[in-house]
């Protein structure tokens, strides 16, 4: 892992300078012109948000069963990340919404969902910081409750007539529907995945040092 | 075994509220003033708001069923009769399931009382479809026991519980009341729309079913030290 890291803090760093030129020199949208161009930030954010969910419930099951300290330092590092994420949607698509809708904010059932799996994972880390010890294992179950929404709200607008765009809409744009914006969304898309895995691993590097110091503590109490 | 298990803590639930019967008046009391709340909010000149009555019975069902959750483990934290229990040589689902029951038994006699009341008072023809009506708490009240019994469970150990129980609990069983409340208020229109209640019935049963797998899948790790 430490020996990806700076290889993949270029990369990060790279991509995160090319997107504000590739996303001014994509072409505008017909109907939403510039405003449509949040479309390259806010899709990739809830990418991250599905990455860092996949790594914090996959790593809360581990915990769960094996009992693995690593798996719950990465859990952790997913659950923020996720919250991270999740944040920047959930503000970036207001920001669309209110030109394409007319308001701020819409109760239809992908947002309300998307919310919903935002306080989750935020009360997974409430529980986790004031539930005292042993709140690492509720934390760890919460996370799974909320992985398996995830699935759900990615698909609610399939499922359900919604005002939001279908899941139909990257994969069409990606096979050329807008020509010119598939390379500059895959490149956004490529940047904030990494991006969110990078500040997992700081973040796991963080847990297992203060993991690390507790059992100093301890050893130290004990001697 | 299993069954036999569930049902003897199922039946120990019962002796110990058929003693004080605590947990079953403080829960109803608690949701009827639940609904008088409401009706400062939902009733305007004397009628109460187009709709309102579906909400306001899910919320309530909700509200107070949180506070029987709380009650409940309360008792099983507070003589470590939870610990002895676990120490038992049951299987530990079994246990799981017999508070499930306990606590759908509570909610389900609440409900007999509320959904009467709030269909009297704000003018609503819960009963113009009594099956579906049925079906449609019996699916909800169970996604919102099985989840909140596990939380409840596992929140026994640790600290400022009382805050962290409705925290995890309202945005992991928000869909369910939201289905709950789409499908009723499916049923209070006028002609009642039954396709759209049986949906909302099924996705509510798809609910019980992933939301008890994983809590039966999770109960057991989650109880070991």
């Amino acid at each position: 892992m430490k020996k990806l890291f700076v290889p993949l803090v270029v990369t990060v760093a790279a991509l995160f300078v090319a997107a504000p030129y590739m996303i001014a020199q994509a072409p505008y949208e017909s109907t939403m012109g510039l405003v449509q161009k949040i479309f390259y930030f806010h899709v990739p954010s809830w990418m991250a948000m599905y990455t860092a969910i996949a790594v914090c419930a996959i790593s809360s099951a581990v915990f769960l069963f094996k009992n693995n300290k690593t798996a719950d330092a990465y859990a952790v590092a997913g659950a923020e990340v996720a919250v991270l994420f999740g944040l920047m949607g959930l503000v970036s698509g207001p920001l669309w919404g209110r030109k394409a809708w007319g308001v701020w904010w819409q109760w239809d059932v992908r947002l309300t969902t998307a919310l919903l799996m935002e306080l989750i994972f935020i009360a997974c880390l409430l529980v986790r910081k004031y539930g005292g010890p042993g709140s690492e294992k509720l934390a760890a179950a919460t996370a799974l409750f909320g992985g398996a929404t995830a699935p759900f709200v990615y698909k609610s607008v399939d499922i359900w007539r919604t005002v939001h765009p279908k899941t139909s809409v990257v994969p069409e744009l990606l096979k050329g529907s807008m020509p010119g914006s598939g390379l500059p969304f895959a490149l956004s898309a490529i940047g904030f995945v990494l991006l969110a895995t990078l500040l997992m691993m700081v973040r796991v590097a963080l847990a297992r040092r203060q993991m690390a110091l507790d059992e100093l503590y301890l050893d130290y109490e004990e001697s | 075994m299993f069954l036999r298990t569930a049902l003897l803590v199922l039946r120990k639930d019962a002796a110990i509220e058929a003693k004080s019967w605590e947990v079953l008046t403080t829960t109803v009391f608690f949701a009827v003033s639940a609904v008088l709340v409401f009706s400062f909010a939902f009733v305007k000149e004397g009628e109460p708001l187009e709709d309102a009555a579906a909400g306001i019975l899910w919320i309530a069902v909700a509200f107070s069923g949180t506070l029987a959750l709380g009650r409940t483990f309360e008792r099983e934290r507070y003589a470590e009769t939870l610990r002895a229990l676990l120490l038992g040589p049951a299987p530990r689902p079994a246990l799981y399931v017999g508070k499930l029951l306990g606590i759908l038994a509570v909610l389900g006699i609440a409900e007999l009382l509320l959904t009467p009341l709030v269909a009297l008072l704000f003018h609503a023809a819960l009963f113009a479809r009594p099956g579906l009506m049925a079906a449609l708490l019996v699916t909800g009240t169970t996604g919102f026991g099985c989840v909140g019994t596990l939380f409840a469970a596992m929140l026994v150990r640790a600290r400022s519980r009382d805050v962290l129980l409705p925290i995890l609990l309202y945005p992991i069983t928000i869909p369910v009341i939201i289905a709950g409340v789409r499908g009723t208020s499916a049923l209070l229109a006028s002609p009642p729309d039954e396709a759209t209640a049986v949906m909302w019935i099924g996705i509510l049963t798809a609910f019980d079913v992933v939301f008890v797998t994983l809590a039966l899948w999770t109960f057991e790790p989650l109880m070991t030290d």
